[in-house]
């Protein structure tokens, strides 16, 4: 088992010919991602890396019998892919692209929440089970498939966890990306249920950083729902208030969403906190016993 | 990106909102101009910084002869006005905002965020305007009416209502609140505002509802379709190496420590100063060099940071994920070369041809020093930068 995707699941690409959704869809193929086509306006009917291209997602949908779409349009035009996605009847959408304005998505998140469409990201690395599938940006081999359930806001900072999980010889059941971005299509709440309902997972590892209030709602949930070992790292301590740190969500506003509060709102629900990234590895020893 | 409260005033003028006439000057003899043109006998003189608080500050006053303008504005242009939300150096002023004085009965606030937690553009109203708001959510937040706006029907004239009722307004001002509200929700909309804040909205001696300041945080992700905005982009309130940065599409906040940081990823960087704080150092900024880290890319990166003098050491972290370590070691060399960088370099590569990478490194020849894992490249740049 594993969460969101696995060896079968049926992808396709928005934005499939352009530059990025071409290097990173070449690389999903070559990880042995189950890439059945792709999505380019205009080049429908055509072929590339030997897979159809459709000019609409519903089309593709239908003629591939895709289960998820993998966004990598550019930021101006993601609202209206993620809409398109949607409604096409896939049950997945992963949104890589970074920079999109954030009213776009107060529409978009809405829009796939009234569908009922699962969204992962945007401003992510994306999802991925370890020598399954790998939806997104994120290096594969540094994967290994395994027991720790991977949730976090940060892209690189998913690889430190990845690659400690890895070189301790644990593994990865399925790695989540929710993004950095201030409305994601999922947060943390969304991925713990499915880590702690998911047998494979064993225990599970949670990256946050500073902004908003996403990590102290996690900490409630956590501590009423997930009965699985947590051990948590927040970014951010840092960090001055009132700047935005690089991803359009991490910003301490108003005195709230420093680190602190959330290193404290975790510990308060027993998660195992780290302070120091290098860390994570070890502290999950520690608190499974391994 | 923040508005100045003239550009904010004018949005306001243009959706209809009730503004007082105002002139922003460049000089003193301007402003007094300007009070012969806007007329009456007495004005209020506000200096155009990106910051609150600049009443308590001296930034604001009453004033009944145009030599007290032509002093104020003396005064002040030119300057930098320190305020509680400034850092000890200030803002610069470089306008001045002459307004017809408005006689006040009572002050309100009205503001409105996009807000995580509902995924909703929510208004807060009180009554308790023409003071900290954040102090009031924290002491009295029932005195914090909300209002959320739902993306797919928009604001409503009943939720206007309903907040005018609650605030207590009367008579035509329940006409004139939704007016104001559902022209913010419009602006806030059409012109992708992160953040938007009328403290105070005050009730005139006349009974009527005006807007007396504008704060106006626009969404960095949308100035591409906002180009009125850009046009209004003040860089002489920002750090100008964090303007620089942008300019190369970098992200750079500076901070006050010895240790200049080079990281891939927003969330490495900000991981990376915390490390670097927990070994005993202090970071000098946060800098997410991006996914490509090319030549170019660490070259403009390197002077940027050794542009701020504190800086005595530097650490470069890089997750290569994708791309390979020693092209990024090539990289880096290329930049150290090229912006002849005299400090340290501690460099910790990791990922796909990690080891490639660190050996290329090493053979260099350079004053560089290449960490064999993160926690040791933070104990390696603070024994650098002279610490611990």
């Amino acid at each position: 088992m594993s969460i969101l995707i696995n060896k079968d699941t049926k992808v396709i690409c928005q934005g499939f010919t352009g530059a990025q959704g071409t290097f990173h869809s070449e690389q999903a193929i070559a990880y042995g991602t189950k890439m059945v086509g792709g999505v380019s306006p205009g080049k429908g009917g055509t072929e590339h890396l030997g897979l159809p291209v459709f000019n609409t997602v519903r089309e593709a949908v239908e003629k591939t019998g895709a289960e998820a779409t993998v966004i990598y349009v550019p930021a101006p035009f993601c609202k209206d892919a993620i809409i398109e996605a949607a409604d096409s009847g896939i049950e997945l959408i992963v949104c890589i692209t970074e920079g999109i304005p954030t009213i776009d998505m107060l529409y978009a998140k809405e829009y796939v929440d009234r569908k009922g469409v699962r969204m992962i990201g945007p401003n992510c690395p994306g999802v991925i089970t370890p020598d399954q599938s790998k939806i997104g940006i994120m290096p594969g081999h540094i994967h290994k498939p395994g027991k720790v359930g991977i949730v976090s806001r940060s892209g690189t900072l998913t690889y430190e966890a990845v690659k400690q999980t890895t070189d301790f010889g644990y593994g990865q059941s399925t790695c989540v990306g929710i993004g950095g971005d201030p409305i994601p299509g999922s947060n943390f709440i969304d991925i713990l249920q499915l880590l702690q309902d998911d047998p494979q997972t064993e225990a599970i590892v949670m990256i946050g950083e500073i902004g908003g209030t996403a990590e102290e709602e996690a900490a409630a949930f956590i501590k009423a729902n997930v009965t699985k070992p947590v051990v948590a790292y927040i970014a951010g301590v840092t960090a001055p208030p009132g700047k935005r740190m690089g991803h359009a969500g991490a910003i301490i506003s108003g005195g709230k969403g420093t680190a602190d509060e959330k290193f404290a709102a975790l510990n308060d629900a027993g998660v195992t906190t780290v302070r120091s990234l290098a860390e994570i590895g070890k502290a999950l020893k520690e608190v499974t016993g391994w | 990106m923040n508005l100045h409260e003239y550009q904010g005033k004018q949005l306001f003028a243009e959706y209809g909102l009730p503004v007082s006439k105002g002139i922003a000057c460049d000089t003193p003899k301007e402003a007094v101009a300007a009070a012969d043109e806007i007329g009456g006998d007495a004005w209020v003189v506000k200096a155009q910084v990106h910051a609150g608080g600049r009443g308590k500050a001296g930034g604001v006053k009453l004033v009944k002869t145009k030599d007290e303008i032509r002093a104020f504005a003396e005064h002040w242009l030119g300057k930098k006005l320190v305020t509680y939300q400034t850092d000890e150096h200030g803002q610069p002023v470089s306008k001045i905002l002459v307004e017809s004085l408005t006689d006040i009965d009572q002050e309100l606030y009205l503001g409105a965020v996009v807000d995580r937690g509902s995924r909703r553009v929510v208004f807060m109203a009180s009554t308790e305007g023409g003071v900290e708001i954040e102090k009031v959510a924290e002491e009295t937040p029932e005195k914090i009416l909300r209002a959320e706006i739902d993306p797919l029907v928009g604001a409503q004239p009943y939720q206007g209502r309903e907040l005018a009722f609650k605030l207590g307004l009367e008579g035509k001002q329940i006409g004139q609140f939704t007016k104001i509200f559902l022209g913010l929700a419009k602006l806030f909309e059409d012109r992708d505002l992160a953040l938007l804040e009328i403290n105070p909205l005050v009730i005139t001696s006349a009974g009527d509802l005006h807007c007396l300041d504008a704060k106006i945080g626009v969404d960095g992700n949308a100035l591409y379709r906002q180009k009125k905005i850009q046009e209004m982009h003040d860089p002489s309130q920002e750090d100008s190496r964090e303007a620089e940065a942008a300019r190369w599409e970098l992200n750079y906040v500076a901070l006050e420590g010895n240790i200049g940081c080079m990281v891939n990823g927003a969330g490495l960087a900000m991981g990376t100063m915390d490390i670097i704080k927990l070994s005993g150092g202090q970071p000098a900024n946060f800098l997410d060099v991006g996914g490509g880290a090319t030549k170019e890319r660490v070259s403009e990166a390197f002077k940027i940071i050794l542009s701020d003098d504190n800086v005595k050491a530097v650490l470069v972290n890089i997750f290569g994920g994708i791309v390979r370590c020693d092209m990024i070691a090539e990289g880096i060399i290329g930049a150290v070369k090229e912006v002849d960088v005299t400090v340290p370099v501690v460099v910790r590569l990791e990922g796909n041809n990690a080891e490639k990478g660190t050996k290329v490194l090493a053979d260099s020849g350079l004053n560089i020093i290449a960490a064999t894992s993160l926690a040791n490249a933070a104990e390696q740049v603070v024994k650098a930068a002279g610490g611990k």
